[in-house]
Formats: C-alpha cells, structure tokens, sequence
C-alpha cells in the first residue's frame, strides 16, 4: 500500500446525497430548497432505482375512501404491523407528514386515480385498516420516481452523477466530509467533498437467491456506514413479500405486487382450498406480509403447494377488463415472461426476498446516524417498520424521511464549518483495496475466485439458512458459510481493466453483501424468538423480554458487535391510539412493555 | 385447522424440493455478442449458452458474465420491464432483454447488439445522456396559483395522460426512430420520447404551460413523418404517434395556423385545449 492515492478527481457541494431513487430524490430537493449545493450520486442511470418496482400505492391515512381513516389508524396498523418493535416517534412523523407528501407530489404532476368525487384513489392493502394507498394503476413506483427526478432536475444547485459507485466514506476526525468512488463507466476515482452526507442507498436483498430485488441492491451505503462507525438497527429482520413469480426460473422472484390482493385476489392451494381463511380469519389474504408468506410456505411444506412449489393467486373472478385496469402491468408481466394470461388462468406466486426493515440507526426528527454529518433515509435506514413492514409504507417513508435528511443535511452542512479534509492515507488505502482484484494471479498458493460465483453461493447459504424460516444450527451454519466466503473473496480476481468492468464492480458488491448478511445473522440468532418476519423453528413464540429491545450491530475493535438497547415505550398520549386499528385485539397485542403485569423494569440484557 | 404449526425438520426453502432444479432444456442457444469500445473494432463474440425453460436474452447475458466471460458489459436493473435499463437490438431489432424470450425467436444463433442510435461506451453499454439533456430542456409541470384545496381531477383526465406516464425511458423509440438514427438531427429534435413528456404535460388538466411553439421549434416536431416506428418498438404499448405525436401536430397546427385562434392568443393570450 502507497501512502500516496493516485489521482482522482474532486468533486464539491454541500450535501452529497448517495443514491437517486425516491428517498435521495426528495432529499436532494430539499437540500437545495434549504439553499445548498447537492450532488446526487447514483450507482445507476436516473430514474432506473428500485422504486420503480413498487407497485401497490403510497399509503396515507388521507380518508378519500373510508372517511374513517386518518393518520392515527394508520400509526396504529403500523405499530401493530411491526410489533411494536417500531420507533414510535417515526411512525408519528410519518403516518402525519405522508399526506402531505402525496398531496405535495400531486402538486408536481405526479397522477393519481381518482374517486367518483375526483379525489385521490386510495385501495386496500394488507393489514391497512381502511383503502389507504394512493395509487396510480400498479406503477406507482414509477409515478413516484418520475415526478421526484422532473421536480429535481429543474431545481436548481443540483448535480446528478449517474453511473458512479462509492465505496466508502471519508471522515475528517468524527465527522463524514465526503464519499469515494468511481465513474462506473471510465474506472476513473473520484472524491466527493461534502458538508454533510444523505444516505439514501436502499436496501440489500441480493444476497438471497430468490429476490424482488435488483442487482443494486448490495447494500452499499449500510455497509459503508457500518465501516465508518455508524449503528445498524434490527438488521435480523428482512421480509419476505409473500407473493414472488415462481415460474419460469428465470423469472423467479419476480415480485406480483399486493394490490393484486388489495383488488380483490384470491389465494389457493393446489387442492382448491382458500387457506388464508384458516390463518387469519379476520384479515384473510390481506393479513401482513409475514403472515400471507409464512402460510404459503405451511401449504407447500405440507404437500399442497403447486407444481412449481408455491400457491394459486387468482384474480379471474374480477373481470379480464378490471384486471386490465388496475393490474396492466401483471397482466403484461405474466403474459410475457411466463405466457399466462392472467384474467384466464391462476398465478403460481410464492415468497421472494423484498425489503430489509433493519437498517442504519437514524434520529427520528433529523434522520442523522450516530455518525456526525451522515444521515439516513428510506430502506437504508431502519426503526420505522419494526418486525415487519406494512405494503405501502416505503413509499410514503422516502419521501417523509427524504425530505427530513435532505433538511437536516443542509442545516448541517451550513452550520457545522468547513472540515472538509481528506485523508490521503485513508484514500490510499481505499484505492488499494479496490484495485487489488485486477491485480492478475491470486496470493500465490490459493486459487482465484469469481466474484459471481462467490454471490452465488452467498445466495445460497442465506436462502437455504437465515431464509424464512430459521433456527439456531440453521444460523449457525450460515454464519460459518459467511466467514468462509469472507475468506475466500481476498482471492478474488477478475479479467478486464478499469473501464466498465462489470466484474470488477460486482467484487465490492459481494464484500459489502457479506458484511450485511453477517449481521443479518448475527441479529437473527440473538433474537431468539418469532416475531413479525423473523420466524424461529426453534422459539416458535414471542418472548416479552426481547418486545423490549432492539438490537444495535456495531464494527467493534474484534470486529461485529450486536448489542441490545432498551427501545423507548410507547408514551401515554399515544397509547390510547393502538386501539384504533380494526385489528387491535387486546388478548392478541404483540408480547413486549404493553403485555407485562409488571411495570417495565427495565432492561434485563447488557446495554452499551 | 389443518395448519402445519412446525414443519419438518428441514429449514429448506420451501419450493426447493419441487422446483425442477435449473429448468434446463438440453438445448444450447448460441449468443453473438458485438463487443467493443470507442475508437475499437466492435466485433461479434460468440458465446454457447445453456438453454433454460422461459429463458430472456437478459439471463442469457447473465450466464456469460457469471461464467465465461465476466468483462462483458451490459445495463441491466430490475428484469421485470419496469425500469427500461437492458434496451439493445436482438437480432436487428430494439427490444429489453428482460422481456425477450429465447423461445421467441427464430432458431438458431442470436444476435445481441448495442443500441444504434446512441455512442457506444463498452458493449452492450451506450451513452443515453443526450435524452436527459432534452429533458431538462422541456419546462415542467407547471400548475396554477395553489387554492390549497384538494384537486378535482375526473378519472378520464387521467386515464387520458395514464398512457404516456407508463413510460420506462427505454429509449428505444429514440433509437429506432429514423430521424435520430439516420439523420442525426438529434440536436434539432426531441424525439419520440419526449413528444410523448410533452403531451403527458400539455394534456395535463392543471398544467397552464403552453409547450406548443418550443415543440415545434426546438423539438423539431415537424420532423417526425409518422411511420410509427416509436410505436411498434414500445414495450409499455404506447401508441406513441397515434395518441402524443398526432395530437401535438394538430395542436402546433392549430396555435400556428388557424387565424381564429391566432387572433384569440392574441387577445386573451390563453392555453387552448
């Protein structure tokens, strides 16, 4: 390793935001609004980030269906939706700031459908109490992204690098200036030089094999807040969505939104049976994602999945033009990749890997990490889901969260001075490490390895054991594979030069892969318990003792930590709130502060 | 309640067993990939690619780069037609490669190309950037003084611009249409796809901006002879020429042409719908 980094080019602003999909977007929009310079950075082409995949709606207790409704219920299913594991301050910011945020983005152009009335359609979704989701057909996703990067590209002081990765972030002292990278397409190193840093990566659902999730979704702006200090929150908990393509292969994992259900789909065993009607009787297909993907998985283990190992999602009964209406883009969806014409003939649907609730630590009203300078927003970020995420909430999360980063960033970066220093050492360092790959031979006696075929069997080893279902010798087994594979990628070499390498840029992809799913399992095997999407053949209840905490994983000086913290109950004013839900049960309250006789007596396990 | 509270033993997936391990078909597709850089000599590579059930050209692309040939360059996001990243020519034809089926096509070897009608960075991978620039160009959304009441918005007024707010921005309108393709007018000319943002806003019923004269002018509107190329290529099924470039050039027509509204703009100097 030279002390001295080889040249790269420099860019400043005052906030960086990293990543353009919906969080980073809105984030960038009001750094600037707030009078600063931004550069968003983005590992892909504008507009192509993983929001586009989301399909249902942007849930928001607006009331335009169900008068019912308001922000209230909607904390309420949220909190009850993630087992109260949420940060509860979160859930209140947002379930009231969210219906601004879509009324807002209606104000940029963004279409909604509509009711009789000409007001914003809202449908119903899984264990939503009221038809909460604004949606727009099933491409909302798009709507979202769309409206967010026309809105910003004609704002002013924003600069868009497109095609950039960053690999780690760069500090002057404790403080985050800046980030580093490179051009994807030249290989040529760049520095970025910030007042203050919004993450806003999303998440990290490749390492599993059978995902909804792009191969962006690697995880880099966790793992590179894990490295430079910052807390990373309940990372054990990941969702499966229940309904993934399950055929053809290659289009396994594929995601069919929940507004297939929300409009009325129906779900089947192989044996003509209407299982949800024994799981949740009350809620049926509409239950949360965990419970609709835990009860596919009980069907097939059973004997009475499809031939391809899933279940029967129907929607023929609605009608082939309403399909068409409100699911054009299913109904496209199965009639290319699979030639199932969807109003004729039932789906084969089972759970894909979808979203990851746990994320880096953040403060609810500012969305900083424990890291001055850097904050999070969005899937990257974790405390708002809890357990288990609602459908419809990450919508309205990026741009509630995404507007209080991008705020809080500038209001950072104008107060906070000008450290922005960069260590040429640490640069140095970085550089090293990255090029090292392309280096030729491995370290002399081990052979090389291939950076695709190291995912691959990271793939494997999370699917097979800390997938949906997990237990102690399960983790166990997968935490040896993650140490094996962290192992072997030293000796990963690849072909080709700098200039758009794609298997150059999929090496740092799967190093920052193992280090998420180590904490994945190392969370999940202290979490000895089930609860929301973390399902333990090995402690099949709910434990009140771990209703009390969250887990908090941490680069210690022997390296992961996962620690537990007490998490703040539920305050007085907002606890008379829970009742509102329709799916409030007392008998049936998540097991944790609000189930025990006695009062909270603080925690029992160590506390850092 | 026949519910299995604690399956077996096993923490397997819960489709592994079933599922037909790889889906392979025993047939082997031969891929003839054009690879090369600016200022090189893009030639064609071809690859043998082990053929499986439903296969894309998009998986078949993965299984070179994951297993014969990790340099090969190729963009590519969500695989499912949504994010419009994969565009390039299979077999002379603009397509996503996620959607293209290898039981689709013709027997025998495929080729895969970049897209023709933009620079080629490295492989499969070209320089779209000019789109983003045009973009940037057409004004925004634009909507009246806010009342801060709820909008009113009847559901054909959206079901009417629905269409153009499907767009993924493939671009493989752009890069099919003759006039970017052959002429290299890109300079002088939107293209189909942004015909298609201008239309989205024009015909928005809150938008007050009037887009017509920098269409014309600036987006060489006048350019487009309608073959309908955009259309046919348009994997969201946008009837491109039909339902946005059609309704601007008689709307162009109309604030240029028609001396009764001429003299209308004049006077009240107002959008016409």
């Amino acid at each position: 390793m030279t002390a001295t980094p080889e040249p790269y080019d420099t860019i400043e602003c005052d906030v960086l935001v990293v990543g353009a999909g919906g969080a980073g977007m809105r984030a960038a929009i009001a750094a600037s609004e707030a009078g600063c310079s931004v550069t968003v950075v983005s590992k892909s082409l504008l507009g192509k980030a993983h929001t586009v995949m989301a399909e249902g709606g942007i849930a928001a207790g607006i009331g335009n269906v169900d008068p019912e409704d308001s922000w209230e219920v909607h904390f309420a299913d949220t909190m009850l939706g993630g087992q109260l594991l949420n940060n509860w301050r979160m859930v209140e910011l947002y379930a009231h700031e969210v219906i601004d945020r879509v009324l807002e983005l209606e104000r940029w152009g963004g279409i909604f459908d509509r009711t009789a009335d000409g007001l914003i359609m809202q449908r119903a979704f899984g264990a939503h109490s009221w038809k909460r989701l604004a949606h727009v057909g099933d491409r909302t996703g798009l709507e979202l992204i769309r409206t967010c990067q026309d809105k910003m590209v004609h704002t002013d002081r924003v600069d868009v690098r497109m095609e950039y990765t960053l690999t780690a972030l760069l500090k002057s002292g404790d403080r985050v200036c800046g980030a580093f990278g490179y051009n994807r397409n030249t290989g040529q190193f760049a520095a970025f030089k910030a007042g203050a840093v919004v993450l806003a990566s999303g998440g990290w659902g490749r390492m599993y094999r059978y995902t909804s999730n792009s191969w962006e979704c690697s995880g880099d702006g966790a793992a590179m807040a894990y490295q430079a200090g910052a807390d990373l929150l309940d990372m054990e908990f990941v969702q499966f969505h229940p309904t993934g393509m399950i055929w053809p292969p290659g289009a396994r994992g594929i995601l069919v939104t929940e507004a297939v259900r929300g409009e009325g789909g129906l779900l089947f065993n192989a044996e003509g049976t209407r299982f949800m009607l024994d799981y949740d009787p009350v809620k049926k297909e509409l239950s949360s994602r965990d419970v609709v993907a835990r009860s596919i998985y009980k069907e097939v283990q059973a004997g009475r999945g499809t031939p391809h190992g899933g279940a029967y999602l129907d929607v023929r009964h609605l009608g082939a033009d309403y399909v068409k209406r409100k699911l054009p883009s299913m109904y496209e969806q199965f009639h290319a990749l699979a030639s199932i014409d969807i109003t004729q003939q039932p789906m084969e649907v089972g759970p894909t890997i979808h979203y990851t609730m746990g994320g880096v630590r953040v403060e609810p009203e500012t969305a900083a990490t424990t890291v001055p300078g850097l904050y999070a927003a969005g899937e990257v970020a974790g405390g708002l889901h809890g357990a288990n995420r609602l459908g419809g909430n990450s919508l309205g999360d990026i741009l509630v969260f995404g507007r209080r980063a991008g705020e809080a960033a500038a209001e950072f970066a104008k107060t906070s001075g000008t450290a922005r220093v960069f260590d040429d050492a640490q640069i140095a360092a970085e550089q090293s490490d990255l090029l090292q790959p392309l280096g030729g031979d491995s370290n002399g006696a081990a052979p090389s390895e291939n950076p695709y075929k190291l995912h691959e069997d990271l793939q494997l080893a999370m699917q097979d054991d800390a997938g949906i279902g997990r237990s102690e010798e399960s983790l166990q087994r997968a935490l040896a594979a993650i140490l094996a594979l962290r192992e072997r990628s030293t000796h990963i070499r690849v072909s080709g030069g700098r200039a758009l390498n794609p298997g150059w840029h999929t090496v740092r992809d799967v190093t920052n892969m193992l280090v998420l799913s180590e904490a994945i399992v190392r969370g999940a095997i202290e979490r000895r318990e089930s609860r929301g999407s973390q399902w333990r053949f090995d402690h099949l209840d709910q434990e009140v003792e771990f209703g009390k905490v969250n887990f908090v994983t941490r680069r210690g000086d022997d390296g992961m930590e996962v620690v537990s913290v007490p998490l703040t109950p539920l305050p007085d004013r907002l606890r008379p709130l829970l009742e509102r839900s329709r799916f409030y049960d007392p008998a049936k309250l998540p097991k944790g502060y609000l189930t025990e006789t006695a009062p909270v007596a603080g925690t029992t396990r160590k506390k850092k | 309640m026949a519910v299995l509270d604690q399956p077996a033993s096993s923490v397997d997936a819960p489709a592994e067993n079933a599922l037909t391990a790889s889906g392979l078909t025993g047939e082997t597709l031969t891929l003839r990939v054009l690879k090369g850089v600016p200022g090189g000599e893009p030639a064609e590579v071809a690859y043998q690619v082990p053929v499986v059930t439903g296969m894309v050209i998009l998986d078949a692309v993965h299984y070179v780069q994951h297993n014969l040939d990790t340099d090969l360059a190729c963009r590519w996001n969500c695989k499912a037609a949504k994010c419009g990243s994969c565009s390039a020519e299979v077999n002379g034809h603009p397509v996503l490669l996620c959607k293209t089926r290898v039981d689709d096509l013709p027997p025998g070897p495929v080729t895969v190309h970049p897209l023709k009608s933009f620079p080629l960075i490295k492989d499969l991978v070209t320089d779209v950037s000019r789109n983003y620039e045009v973009n940037r160009e057409i004004p925004p959304f634009t909507a009246a003084p806010d009342d801060g009441t709820p909008w009113r918005i009847p559901q054909e007024d959206i079901d009417r611009i629905y269409e153009f707010r499907k767009c993924i921005e493939c671009f493989l309108c752009q890069d099919v249409c003759h006039i970017i393709r052959s002429h290299d007018l890109s300079e002088r000319f939107y293209g189909p796809r942004f015909f298609v943002r201008v239309a989205s806003l024009e015909m928005h019923p809150k938008d007050v901006l009037d887009r017509r004269e920098q269409t014309r002018e600036q987006g060489g509107l006048g350019y487009c002879n309608i073959t309908k190329c955009c259309t046919e290529v348009c994997p969201e099924h946008i009837h491109i020429t039909d339902n946005a470039i059609i309704p601007l050039k008689e709307r162009v027509a109309d604030v240029h042409w028609d001396p009764v509204r001429f003299v209308g703009r004049m006077l009240f100097g107002r959008k016409e719908d």
